[in-house]
């Protein structure tokens, strides 16, 4: 599934690199401790959190994520959207809570990272 | 753990290694105005007015026969002579470069000679092919910083080769990042451009991946914990060693430091989302060997290290 239809079938806002939701979305990771992403999150993840500074941009880098989505209607600080934009890191917006968020990403086919080792062909 | 092997390699950095790859020919610049040795001294001054240039090469046929400087027409000028030719006046004690010399060779001797511009040459005709000055050297050897800047991004598998040869030729490459403490802000920039260099060499990405991870953590440490240190890479034929010191406050007790879950980072830095005390786990985690040591009052040092050859299942 590409973040893209993510962003349509949630009703996702955009702030930042919109020219880079055309990427395959590998699963969901959510945690609002940037060690714990490092830790768990895979390459290719939407990341659920509610951190909005600009360290969260570095941490996607880094592990190679597919976007960030900030929950529970929190704004991207604005050095967050400038970072976001320089290394192309999708940062969406949802109103919605972490859990019912991921309860809606599940409905997608969307998988996290512990039952992926497992079962396969979720995402 | 043994992860070094003294002596079994070379240590070499990019803009050394540039120096010793590009030939002359690769920077100087190759329309050069010259003149005849049969032509009079008093022509020179619109050339060298018109082009502002300090010499002259003085070629004959094709071949160089001599230089003739700004400082040779004004000896003439206020000698006041009557006319003569060129090449009563030009100097035949030549300072030259062949085209294929090595940037490096060329850069010892405009030091040397102390002289603004010398001549290229091409080794078997002798023909005058170039001029080169200190400023097209240093035009050259950013220009290749950009096309390698352009290469890294759009033509992996070519950079990719670059690791082959370290591996072929057992020499190493040496990558140093300065992390400023406290400062937030840049946060895991020097680890990002770790990852973006180590992915253009073409280092498998699942290992680019885990030194990203341990690179990313012990810079946060850096940033948060310290008055800020430095993260080097050294990139060996057969493993990478990821290299973190800082003479910051130090550790008092290093086990209880990599329990997960310690953590000593104020309240503020926690807010943000660090703090979790799982940096140092994750570091000795994702790599292939871990050494730290620290001395409270002095500083902290770890190294970590990443075979290349190394497969492991990152889900782990
Ligand atoms: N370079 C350092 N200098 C001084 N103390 C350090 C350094 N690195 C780590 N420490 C100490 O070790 C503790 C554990 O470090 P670790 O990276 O595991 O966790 P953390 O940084 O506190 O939290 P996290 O990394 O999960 O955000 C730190 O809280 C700090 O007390
Ligand atoms: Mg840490």
């Amino acid at each position: 599934m590409k973040l893209s239809d993510i962003v349509e079938k949630l009703d996702l806002e955009v702030r930042a690199a919109k020219g880079r939701l055309d990427t395959d979305v590998t699963g969901v990771y959510a945690s609002d401790l940037l060690s714990d992403v490092m830790a768990h999150a895979r390459e290719g993840n939407v990341w659920l959190t509610l951190q909005s500074h600009q360290n969260v941009i570095a941490v996607a880098v880094m592990k190679d994520l597919a976007g960030i989505i900030l929950v529970g209607g929190r704004e991207p600080l604005a050095e967050t959207v400038q970072k976001a934009e320089a290394e192309g890191i999708p940062v969406l917006v949802s109103s919605l809570p972490t859990y019912e968020l991921s309860v809606r990403l599940h409905q997608q086919g969307l998988g996290g990272t512990f039952d992926n080792d497992k079962k396969s062909g979720t995402g | 753990m043994k992860d070094s092997q003294p002596g079994s390699h070379r240590e070499i950095k990019k803009t050394q290694m540039m120096v010793y790859e590009m030939k002359v020919q690769d920077v100087m610049t190759r329309e050069v105005i010259t003149v005849r040795p049969d032509q009079p001294m008093s022509s020179l001054r619109e050339v060298l007015r018109h082009n502002r240039i300090s010499g002259l090469p003085v070629v004959l046929e094709n071949r160089l026969v001599g230089l003739i400087s700004l400082d040779d027409f004004i000896g003439w000028l206020a000698e006041q002579q009557k006319d003569c030719l060129v090449t009563e006046r030009m100097s035949q004690k030549l300072e030259i470069m062949y085209d294929d010399d090595p940037l490096v060779v060329a850069i010892g001797k405009l030091d040397r000679t102390g002289m603004g511009r010398l001549p290229v040459v091409d080794r078997q005709s002798k023909a005058l092919v170039g001029i080169l000055t200190k400023g097209d050297v240093i035009r050259g050897l950013l220009r290749k910083l950009e096309i390698d800047y352009e290469e890294e991004r759009l033509r992996h598998h070519y950079a990719g080769q670059i690791l082959k040869e370290i591996q072929a030729d057992q020499t190493a490459l040496f990558f140093q990042y300065n992390v400023p403490g406290q400062d937030f802000k840049r946060a895991g920039t020097g680890s990002s451009r770790l990852k973006r260099t180590l992915k253009s060499l073409g280092v498998r990405p699942d290992i680019v991946r885990r030194i990203a991870i341990a690179s990313y953590e012990a810079e946060m440490n850096l940033v948060v914990f310290t008055p800020g240190g430095k993260i080097s890479a050294r990139v060996q034929p057969d493993r990478i060693v990821l290299e973190v010191k800082d003479g910051g406050p130090g550790i008092e007790n290093v086990d209880e430091a990599m329990q997960p879950g310690y953590s000593t980072a104020p309240e503020w830095v926690r807010e943000l989302g660090f703090g979790a005390g799982m940096g140092l786990p994750n570091i000795k985690k994702s790599s292939d060997g871990f050494e730290i040591s620290s001395q409270p009052g002095k500083g902290t040092r770890l190294k970590a290290s990443f075979l290349l050859r190394e497969q492991r299942d990152e889900a782990e």
